[in-house]
Protein backbone atom coordinates (compact mmCIF):
# COMPACT_ATOMS: atom_id res chain seq x y z
CA UNK A 1 0.00 0.00 0.00
CA UNK A 2 1.30 3.26 -0.92
CA UNK A 3 2.03 5.99 2.24
CA UNK A 4 0.12 8.47 3.47
CA UNK A 5 2.51 11.57 1.41
CA UNK A 6 2.11 9.77 -1.94
CA UNK A 7 -1.43 9.46 -1.63
CA UNK A 8 -1.71 13.25 -0.79
CA UNK A 9 0.46 13.49 -3.24
CA UNK A 10 -1.55 11.66 -6.13
CA UNK A 11 -4.80 13.47 -4.79
CA UNK A 12 -3.98 16.84 -4.19
CA UNK A 13 -0.76 17.36 -6.71
CA UNK A 14 -3.09 18.11 -9.57
CA UNK A 15 -4.49 20.95 -8.03
CA UNK A 16 -1.40 23.54 -8.35
CA UNK A 17 1.90 21.83 -9.18
CA UNK A 18 0.33 19.25 -11.78
CA UNK A 19 -2.90 20.81 -12.78
CA UNK A 20 -4.45 19.56 -15.96
CA UNK A 21 -5.68 22.83 -17.30
CA UNK A 22 -2.65 25.37 -16.27
CA UNK A 23 0.03 23.12 -16.73
CA UNK A 24 -0.68 20.71 -19.34
CA UNK A 25 -3.60 22.75 -20.96
CA UNK A 26 -5.77 20.03 -21.49
CA UNK A 27 -9.96 19.83 -21.40
CA UNK A 28 -10.25 24.14 -21.98
CA UNK A 29 -12.77 23.24 -24.37
CA UNK A 30 -15.60 22.29 -21.76
CA UNK A 31 -13.94 25.02 -19.72
CA UNK A 32 -15.15 27.90 -21.98
CA UNK A 33 -18.62 26.24 -22.51
CA UNK A 34 -19.81 25.98 -18.98
CA UNK A 35 -18.65 28.89 -16.92
CA UNK A 36 -20.92 31.30 -18.26
CA UNK A 37 -22.57 30.79 -14.38
CA UNK A 38 -21.11 29.23 -11.50
CA UNK A 39 -24.39 26.81 -11.08
CA UNK A 40 -23.41 24.67 -14.68
CA UNK A 41 -19.91 24.90 -13.46
CA UNK A 42 -20.37 23.30 -9.86
CA UNK A 43 -22.22 20.47 -11.96
CA UNK A 44 -19.97 20.12 -14.54
CA UNK A 45 -17.14 19.60 -12.06
CA UNK A 46 -19.02 17.05 -10.18
CA UNK A 47 -19.85 15.16 -12.87
CA UNK A 48 -16.33 15.15 -14.76
CA UNK A 49 -14.74 14.29 -11.06
CA UNK A 50 -16.69 11.20 -10.59
CA UNK A 51 -15.82 10.31 -14.41
CA UNK A 52 -12.39 10.53 -14.25
CA UNK A 53 -12.35 8.62 -10.35
CA UNK A 54 -14.22 6.11 -11.30
CA UNK A 55 -13.04 4.94 -15.05
CA UNK A 56 -9.60 5.27 -13.58
CA UNK A 57 -10.49 2.83 -11.05
CA UNK A 58 -12.27 0.61 -13.33
CA UNK A 59 -9.87 0.69 -16.02
CA UNK A 60 -6.87 -0.42 -13.39
CA UNK A 61 -9.04 -3.01 -12.26
CA UNK A 62 -8.61 -4.82 -15.58
CA UNK A 63 -5.45 -3.33 -16.60
CA UNK A 64 -3.65 -6.66 -16.68
CA UNK A 65 -6.22 -7.82 -19.00
CA UNK A 66 -6.66 -5.33 -21.58
CA UNK A 67 -4.66 -5.96 -24.81
CA UNK A 68 -3.08 -3.12 -26.08
CA UNK A 69 -4.00 -3.17 -29.37
CA UNK A 70 -7.15 -2.20 -27.98
CA UNK A 71 -6.94 -0.55 -25.31
CA UNK A 72 -8.18 3.01 -26.13
CA UNK A 73 -11.19 1.24 -27.47
CA UNK A 74 -11.85 -0.83 -24.11
CA UNK A 75 -10.74 2.80 -22.11
CA UNK A 76 -13.60 4.54 -24.27
CA UNK A 77 -16.28 1.75 -23.86
CA UNK A 78 -15.84 2.57 -20.02
CA UNK A 79 -15.69 5.89 -19.93
CA UNK A 80 -18.47 6.54 -22.13
CA UNK A 81 -20.64 4.37 -20.12
CA UNK A 82 -20.38 5.89 -17.06
CA UNK A 83 -20.84 9.67 -18.82
CA UNK A 84 -24.47 7.95 -20.24
CA UNK A 85 -24.85 6.95 -16.71
CA UNK A 86 -23.71 10.18 -15.38
CA UNK A 87 -25.88 11.98 -18.18
CA UNK A 88 -29.29 9.63 -17.35
CA UNK A 89 -29.24 10.28 -13.78
CA UNK A 90 -28.72 14.87 -14.12
CA UNK A 91 -31.78 14.17 -16.33
CA UNK A 92 -33.66 12.61 -13.19
CA UNK A 93 -32.84 14.87 -10.57
CA UNK A 94 -31.07 17.98 -12.30
CA UNK A 95 -33.87 18.35 -15.07
CA UNK A 96 -32.87 22.31 -15.33
CA UNK A 97 -29.29 22.23 -15.32
CA UNK A 98 -28.92 18.93 -17.79
CA UNK A 99 -31.09 20.95 -20.22
CA UNK A 100 -28.44 23.98 -19.29
CA UNK A 101 -25.17 21.55 -19.89
CA UNK A 102 -27.41 19.89 -22.69
CA UNK A 103 -24.19 18.16 -24.74
CA UNK A 104 -21.59 19.04 -22.60
CA UNK A 105 -22.00 16.31 -20.15
CA UNK A 106 -22.24 13.96 -23.33
CA UNK A 107 -18.78 15.47 -24.21
CA UNK A 108 -17.21 14.34 -21.12
CA UNK A 109 -16.41 10.93 -22.99
CA UNK A 110 -14.03 12.88 -25.03
CA UNK A 111 -12.42 15.10 -22.45
CA UNK A 112 -8.44 14.93 -22.97
CA UNK A 113 -8.50 14.90 -19.00
CA UNK A 114 -10.47 11.55 -18.51
CA UNK A 115 -8.69 9.87 -21.40
CA UNK A 116 -5.09 11.19 -20.51
CA UNK A 117 -5.22 9.42 -16.64
CA UNK A 118 -6.61 6.30 -17.74
CA UNK A 119 -3.84 5.95 -20.44
CA UNK A 120 -0.63 7.61 -18.53
CA UNK A 121 -1.77 6.58 -14.75
CA UNK A 122 -4.93 3.88 -14.49
CA UNK A 123 -3.41 1.35 -17.03
CA UNK A 124 -0.25 1.22 -15.15
CA UNK A 125 -1.26 1.91 -11.56
CA UNK A 126 -3.23 -0.20 -8.35
CA UNK A 127 -7.36 0.90 -8.20
CA UNK A 128 -6.70 3.01 -5.44
CA UNK A 129 -4.14 5.19 -6.38
CA UNK A 130 -5.89 5.50 -9.75
CA UNK A 131 -9.31 6.12 -8.32
CA UNK A 132 -7.54 8.99 -6.19
CA UNK A 133 -5.29 10.60 -9.42
CA UNK A 134 -8.77 10.54 -10.99
CA UNK A 135 -10.52 12.64 -8.46
CA UNK A 136 -7.29 14.69 -7.49
CA UNK A 137 -7.09 15.37 -11.55
CA UNK A 138 -11.17 16.35 -11.54
CA UNK A 139 -10.62 18.81 -8.76
CA UNK A 140 -7.63 20.36 -10.29
CA UNK A 141 -10.09 21.23 -13.64
CA UNK A 142 -12.77 21.79 -11.17
CA UNK A 143 -11.03 24.70 -9.15
CA UNK A 144 -9.91 26.35 -12.32
CA UNK A 145 -13.40 26.08 -13.97
CA UNK A 146 -15.18 27.41 -10.61
CA UNK A 147 -12.68 30.03 -10.43
CA UNK A 148 -13.38 31.10 -13.75
CA UNK A 149 -17.24 30.74 -13.61
CA UNK A 150 -16.94 32.85 -10.70
CA UNK A 151 -14.98 35.80 -12.35
CA UNK A 152 -17.48 34.79 -15.41
CA UNK A 153 -20.67 35.38 -13.37
CA UNK A 154 -19.64 38.56 -11.16
CA UNK A 155 -18.32 40.59 -13.79
CA UNK A 156 -20.68 39.25 -16.80
CA UNK A 157 -24.35 39.51 -14.97
CA UNK A 158 -23.42 40.81 -11.40
CA UNK A 159 -24.59 37.73 -9.60
CA UNK A 160 -23.05 34.38 -7.60
CA UNK A 161 -24.89 31.48 -7.76
CA UNK A 162 -27.80 33.16 -9.37
CA UNK A 163 -27.91 35.80 -6.39
CA UNK A 164 -27.40 39.49 -7.44
CA UNK A 165 -23.70 40.67 -6.08
CA UNK A 166 -23.36 43.75 -8.20
CA UNK A 167 -26.68 45.40 -8.66
CA UNK A 168 -27.37 45.77 -12.92
CA UNK A 169 -28.28 48.86 -14.96
CA UNK A 170 -30.78 46.90 -16.28
CA UNK A 171 -32.38 46.27 -12.88
CA UNK A 172 -31.97 49.70 -12.04
CA UNK A 173 -28.59 49.61 -9.86
CA UNK A 174 -25.16 50.94 -10.98
CA UNK A 175 -23.40 48.12 -12.69
CA UNK A 176 -22.64 48.19 -15.99
CA UNK A 177 -22.29 44.44 -16.82
CA UNK A 178 -19.15 43.12 -19.00
CA UNK A 179 -21.24 41.37 -22.59
CA UNK A 180 -17.96 40.05 -23.29
CA UNK A 181 -17.75 37.81 -20.72
CA UNK A 182 -20.77 35.98 -20.90
CA UNK A 183 -19.71 34.82 -24.31
CA UNK A 184 -17.14 31.30 -24.67
CA UNK A 185 -14.06 33.46 -25.78
CA UNK A 186 -13.70 35.53 -22.52
CA UNK A 187 -12.67 32.05 -20.61
CA UNK A 188 -9.46 31.89 -23.12
CA UNK A 189 -8.64 35.23 -21.62
CA UNK A 190 -9.60 34.55 -17.92
CA UNK A 191 -7.55 30.91 -18.42
CA UNK A 192 -4.71 32.77 -20.18
CA UNK A 193 -4.20 34.82 -17.07
CA UNK A 194 -4.73 32.08 -14.34
CA UNK A 195 -1.88 30.48 -16.17
CA UNK A 196 0.32 33.31 -16.29
CA UNK A 197 -0.69 34.05 -12.37
CA UNK A 198 0.59 30.15 -11.75
CA UNK A 199 3.40 30.28 -13.54
CA UNK A 200 4.83 33.85 -12.09
CA UNK A 201 3.79 32.17 -8.49
CA UNK A 202 5.70 28.71 -9.58
CA UNK A 203 8.51 29.60 -12.08
CA UNK A 204 9.89 26.01 -12.54
CA UNK A 205 5.95 25.33 -14.33
CA UNK A 206 7.60 27.41 -17.25
CA UNK A 207 8.37 25.67 -20.53
CA UNK A 208 12.37 25.84 -20.97
CA UNK A 209 12.82 27.71 -24.08
CA UNK A 210 13.33 25.94 -27.46
CA UNK B 1 7.88 -10.46 -26.59
CA UNK B 2 4.74 -12.40 -26.66
CA UNK B 3 2.14 -11.39 -24.43
CA UNK B 4 -0.87 -13.73 -23.85
CA UNK B 5 -3.14 -10.78 -23.89
CA UNK B 6 -2.66 -9.95 -27.09
CA UNK B 7 -3.45 -13.11 -28.70
CA UNK B 8 -6.56 -12.84 -30.84
CA UNK B 9 -8.96 -15.01 -28.35
CA UNK B 10 -8.10 -13.01 -25.41
CA UNK B 11 -8.99 -9.66 -27.60
CA UNK B 12 -12.08 -10.91 -28.55
CA UNK B 13 -13.60 -12.09 -24.68
CA UNK B 14 -12.08 -8.58 -23.48
CA UNK B 15 -14.05 -6.64 -26.01
CA UNK B 16 -16.72 -8.76 -25.83
CA UNK B 17 -17.01 -8.94 -22.21
CA UNK B 18 -16.28 -5.49 -21.22
CA UNK B 19 -18.80 -4.41 -23.68
CA UNK B 20 -21.69 -6.55 -22.06
CA UNK B 21 -20.56 -4.93 -18.92
CA UNK B 22 -21.03 -1.67 -19.94
CA UNK B 23 -23.93 -2.09 -21.77
CA UNK B 24 -25.90 -3.79 -18.95
CA UNK B 25 -24.76 -0.76 -16.60
CA UNK B 26 -26.30 1.60 -19.02
CA UNK B 27 -29.40 -0.06 -19.57
CA UNK B 28 -30.06 -0.60 -15.83
CA UNK B 29 -29.37 3.27 -15.62
CA UNK B 30 -31.53 4.38 -18.50
CA UNK B 31 -34.63 2.00 -17.46
CA UNK B 32 -34.29 2.08 -13.97
CA UNK B 33 -33.94 6.06 -13.92
CA UNK B 34 -36.65 6.39 -16.57
CA UNK B 35 -40.01 6.87 -15.09
CA UNK B 36 -38.61 9.75 -12.54
CA UNK B 37 -37.34 11.57 -15.95
CA UNK B 38 -40.64 11.74 -17.65
CA UNK B 39 -42.07 12.97 -14.58
CA UNK B 40 -39.33 15.35 -13.95
CA UNK B 41 -40.28 16.44 -18.33
CA UNK B 42 -43.68 16.51 -17.50
CA UNK B 43 -43.63 18.27 -14.09
CA UNK B 44 -41.22 21.12 -16.15
CA UNK B 45 -43.79 21.44 -18.70
CA UNK B 46 -46.70 21.70 -16.00
CA UNK B 47 -44.79 24.43 -14.28
CA UNK B 48 -44.33 26.41 -17.04
CA UNK B 49 -47.36 26.50 -17.96
CA UNK B 50 -49.06 27.75 -15.36
CA UNK B 51 -46.16 30.36 -15.15
CA UNK B 52 -47.36 31.16 -18.45
CA UNK B 53 -50.54 31.61 -17.34
CA UNK B 54 -49.63 33.60 -13.99
CA UNK B 55 -50.79 30.83 -11.50
CA UNK B 56 -49.22 30.31 -8.20
CA UNK B 57 -47.78 26.65 -7.62
CA UNK B 58 -45.72 26.29 -4.69
CA UNK B 59 -42.98 23.62 -5.70
CA UNK B 60 -44.69 20.80 -4.35
CA UNK B 61 -48.01 21.38 -5.41
CA UNK B 62 -47.62 21.44 -9.05
CA UNK B 63 -49.59 18.67 -10.38
CA UNK B 64 -52.04 19.23 -7.77
CA UNK B 65 -52.37 23.39 -9.07
CA UNK B 66 -52.10 21.97 -12.33
CA UNK B 67 -55.08 19.75 -12.68
CA UNK B 68 -57.04 21.84 -11.07
CA UNK B 69 -56.72 24.95 -13.26
CA UNK B 70 -55.83 23.94 -16.20
CA UNK B 71 -57.63 21.99 -19.02
CA UNK B 72 -55.53 20.33 -21.96
CA UNK B 73 -57.33 20.91 -25.49
CA UNK B 74 -55.81 19.64 -28.93
CA UNK B 75 -57.05 21.73 -31.74
CA UNK B 76 -56.26 21.52 -35.58
CA UNK B 77 -54.72 24.26 -36.93
CA UNK B 78 -56.21 24.82 -40.60
CA UNK B 79 -59.87 24.97 -38.98
CA UNK B 80 -59.10 26.50 -35.27
CA UNK B 81 -61.53 23.56 -34.21
CA UNK B 82 -61.30 21.77 -31.15
CA UNK B 83 -60.82 17.85 -31.87
CA UNK B 84 -61.07 15.02 -30.06
CA UNK B 85 -58.93 12.35 -32.47
CA UNK B 86 -56.15 11.79 -29.94
CA UNK B 87 -55.65 12.08 -25.88
CA UNK B 88 -54.97 16.07 -25.11
CA UNK B 89 -52.90 14.74 -22.14
CA UNK B 90 -50.86 12.64 -23.64
CA UNK B 91 -50.60 14.45 -26.78
CA UNK B 92 -46.89 15.66 -27.21
CA UNK B 93 -46.84 18.13 -30.23
CA UNK B 94 -42.99 18.03 -30.47
CA UNK B 95 -43.17 14.44 -30.95
CA UNK B 96 -45.90 14.76 -33.39
CA UNK B 97 -44.15 16.96 -35.90
CA UNK B 98 -41.98 13.83 -36.81
CA UNK B 99 -45.11 11.24 -37.28
CA UNK B 100 -46.46 10.79 -40.69
CA UNK B 101 -50.08 11.38 -39.85
CA UNK B 102 -49.42 14.34 -38.39
CA UNK B 103 -46.12 16.04 -39.83
CA UNK B 104 -47.03 19.01 -42.13
CA UNK B 105 -44.19 20.51 -44.16
CA UNK B 106 -44.44 24.72 -44.23
CA UNK B 107 -43.50 26.31 -47.48
CA UNK B 108 -40.15 27.56 -47.50
CA UNK B 109 -41.57 31.60 -48.25
CA UNK B 110 -43.98 31.51 -45.19
CA UNK B 111 -41.16 29.90 -43.24
CA UNK B 112 -39.79 33.06 -41.44
CA UNK B 113 -39.85 31.15 -37.89
CA UNK B 114 -37.45 28.11 -39.50
CA UNK B 115 -39.76 25.42 -38.00
CA UNK B 116 -39.21 23.47 -41.67
CA UNK B 117 -42.50 21.24 -40.42
CA UNK B 118 -45.73 21.86 -38.20
CA UNK B 119 -48.21 19.20 -36.44
CA UNK B 120 -51.18 19.64 -38.03
CA UNK B 121 -52.39 18.91 -34.62
CA UNK B 122 -51.74 21.65 -31.46
CA UNK B 123 -52.12 21.85 -28.03
CA UNK B 124 -54.00 24.34 -26.35
CA UNK B 125 -53.91 25.15 -22.58
CA UNK B 126 -57.22 26.94 -20.85
CA UNK B 127 -56.66 27.98 -17.94
CA UNK B 128 -59.82 28.30 -15.97
CA UNK B 129 -60.50 30.78 -12.75
CA UNK B 130 -61.92 29.64 -9.14
CA UNK B 131 -65.24 29.96 -10.30
CA UNK B 132 -64.56 28.37 -13.72
CA UNK B 133 -64.46 31.01 -16.40
CA UNK B 134 -61.22 30.81 -18.68
CA UNK B 135 -58.98 33.30 -17.53
CA UNK B 136 -56.24 32.52 -19.80
CA UNK B 137 -55.54 30.59 -23.41
CA UNK B 138 -52.04 29.43 -23.26
CA UNK B 139 -50.44 28.37 -26.34
CA UNK B 140 -47.06 26.98 -27.24
CA UNK B 141 -44.71 28.45 -30.11
CA UNK B 142 -41.33 27.74 -31.02
CA UNK B 143 -39.26 29.05 -33.75
CA UNK B 144 -34.82 29.43 -34.61
CA UNK B 145 -33.32 32.36 -32.53
CA UNK B 146 -29.76 33.15 -33.20
CA UNK B 147 -27.85 29.88 -31.99
CA UNK B 148 -31.27 27.72 -31.13
CA UNK B 149 -35.09 26.89 -31.44
CA UNK B 150 -36.54 28.35 -28.69
CA UNK B 151 -39.59 26.89 -27.27
CA UNK B 152 -42.37 29.51 -25.40
CA UNK B 153 -45.90 29.25 -23.72
CA UNK B 154 -47.88 32.40 -24.59
CA UNK B 155 -50.24 33.11 -22.69
CA UNK B 156 -53.43 35.11 -24.05
CA UNK B 157 -56.45 36.71 -22.79
CA UNK B 158 -59.62 35.48 -23.51
CA UNK B 159 -60.62 37.88 -25.93
CA UNK B 160 -57.62 35.86 -28.37
CA UNK B 161 -56.25 39.76 -28.97
CA UNK B 162 -54.33 40.59 -25.58
CA UNK B 163 -51.02 38.98 -24.44
CA UNK B 164 -50.82 38.35 -20.72
CA UNK B 165 -47.73 36.58 -20.36
CA UNK B 166 -44.51 34.90 -22.46
CA UNK B 167 -42.52 32.00 -20.84
CA UNK B 168 -39.44 30.89 -22.95
CA UNK B 169 -39.12 27.52 -21.32
CA UNK B 170 -36.54 25.73 -23.96
CA UNK B 171 -33.52 28.05 -25.42
CA UNK B 172 -30.18 27.90 -25.56
CA UNK B 173 -29.46 31.69 -26.59
CA UNK B 174 -26.43 33.74 -25.10
CA UNK B 175 -26.75 33.95 -21.62
CA UNK B 176 -26.84 37.63 -20.30
CA UNK B 177 -27.77 39.22 -24.46
CA UNK B 178 -30.16 36.64 -25.82
CA UNK B 179 -30.93 34.36 -23.07
CA UNK B 180 -31.95 37.54 -21.63
CA UNK B 181 -35.77 36.27 -23.06
CA UNK B 182 -35.97 34.66 -19.68
CA UNK B 183 -35.69 38.08 -17.80
CA UNK B 184 -38.94 39.15 -15.65
CA UNK B 185 -38.03 42.90 -16.71
CA UNK B 186 -38.59 41.54 -20.16
CA UNK B 187 -41.28 39.51 -19.41
CA UNK B 188 -43.14 41.85 -17.82
CA UNK B 189 -43.89 44.60 -20.54
CA UNK B 190 -45.45 41.73 -22.69
CA UNK B 191 -48.86 42.23 -20.18
CA UNK B 192 -51.73 43.97 -22.11
CA UNK B 193 -49.80 44.39 -25.46
CA UNK B 194 -52.51 43.67 -28.61
CA UNK B 195 -51.24 41.00 -30.44
CA UNK B 196 -53.17 41.80 -33.54
CA UNK B 197 -54.92 44.82 -34.90
CA UNK B 198 -58.35 46.00 -35.74
CA UNK B 199 -58.35 44.24 -38.90
CA UNK B 200 -57.31 41.00 -37.79
CA UNK B 201 -54.09 41.36 -38.94
CA UNK B 202 -50.92 40.44 -36.99
CA UNK B 203 -49.67 43.32 -35.52
CA UNK B 204 -47.21 42.55 -32.68
CA UNK B 205 -43.55 43.66 -33.50
CA UNK B 206 -40.74 43.02 -31.92
CA UNK B 207 -38.03 46.15 -31.80
CA UNK B 208 -34.91 46.54 -32.68
CA UNK B 209 -34.31 49.52 -29.65
CA UNK B 210 -37.18 50.38 -26.95
CA UNK B 211 -40.68 50.79 -27.26
CA UNK B 212 -41.63 54.42 -27.52
CA UNK B 213 -44.99 54.81 -24.97
CA UNK B 214 -45.65 57.99 -26.99
CA UNK B 215 -45.73 56.19 -30.49
CA UNK B 216 -49.25 55.14 -31.56
CA UNK B 217 -48.27 52.12 -32.10
CA UNK B 218 -46.70 51.23 -28.80
CA UNK B 219 -49.47 49.02 -27.82
CA UNK B 220 -48.28 46.52 -30.53
CA UNK B 221 -44.24 46.88 -29.67
CA UNK B 222 -42.32 45.21 -27.29
CA UNK B 223 -38.67 46.11 -26.59
CA UNK B 224 -35.54 44.40 -28.36
CA UNK B 225 -32.92 42.40 -26.39
CA UNK B 226 -29.79 44.82 -25.77
CA UNK B 227 -26.83 42.88 -27.75
CA UNK B 228 -29.33 40.56 -29.36
CA UNK B 229 -30.68 41.43 -32.85
CA UNK B 230 -30.95 38.40 -34.23
CA UNK B 231 -32.78 36.72 -31.13
CA UNK B 232 -34.84 39.55 -31.04
CA UNK B 233 -35.87 38.88 -34.45
CA UNK B 234 -36.27 35.45 -34.31
CA UNK B 235 -39.05 36.20 -31.34
CA UNK B 236 -40.44 38.43 -33.43
CA UNK B 237 -40.77 36.01 -36.77
CA UNK B 238 -42.21 33.19 -34.12
CA UNK B 239 -44.93 35.32 -33.34
CA UNK B 240 -45.88 36.76 -36.56
CA UNK B 241 -45.70 32.78 -37.62
CA UNK B 242 -47.50 31.19 -34.69
CA UNK B 243 -50.23 33.67 -35.30
CA UNK B 244 -50.61 34.07 -38.58
CA UNK B 245 -52.49 31.36 -40.40
CA UNK B 246 -50.48 28.42 -40.64
CA UNK B 247 -50.01 28.54 -36.65
CA UNK B 248 -52.66 29.98 -34.41
CA UNK B 249 -54.33 31.99 -36.42
CA UNK B 250 -57.77 30.58 -37.24
CA UNK B 251 -58.38 29.55 -33.38
CA UNK B 252 -57.37 33.09 -31.95
CA UNK B 253 -59.66 34.34 -35.40
CA UNK B 254 -62.68 32.40 -33.24
CA UNK B 255 -61.86 33.48 -30.26
CA UNK B 256 -62.24 36.75 -31.12
CA UNK B 257 -65.75 36.57 -32.50
CA UNK B 258 -66.99 34.77 -29.46
CA UNK B 259 -67.11 31.75 -30.91
CA UNK B 260 -65.57 28.46 -29.54
CA UNK B 261 -65.10 30.00 -26.05
CA UNK B 262 -65.27 27.30 -23.43
CA UNK B 263 -64.40 24.49 -25.84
Amino acid sequence: MADTKEIKNTLFGPIVANNPITLQVLGVCSALAVTSKLETAVVMSIALTLVAGFSNLFVSMIRNHIPSSVRIIVQMTIIASLVIVVDQVLKAYAYEISKQLSVFVGLIITNCIVMGRTEAYAMKSPPMMSFLDGIGNGLGYSVILLLVGFIRELLGSGSVFGFEVLQLTSNGGWYISNGLLLLPPSAFFIIGLIIWAVRTWRPEQVEPKE
Amino acid sequence: MSNPNDSFSKTMLVVVASCLVCALVVSVAAVSLRPRQLEQRALDKQRNILAAAGIAAPEGRIPEVYHKYIDAKVIDLATGNFVDEVDPNTFDQRKAVKLKEFAQPVPPEVDIAGVRAISRLASVYIAHDDAGAVSTYVIPIHGQGLWSTMYAFLAIQPDGVTAKSVVYYDQGETPGLGGEVVNPLWIAQWDGKKLFNDQGEVALTVLKSTADPSDPNFAYQIDGLAGATLTSKGVHNSFVFWLGEYGFGPFLAKLRQGANNHG
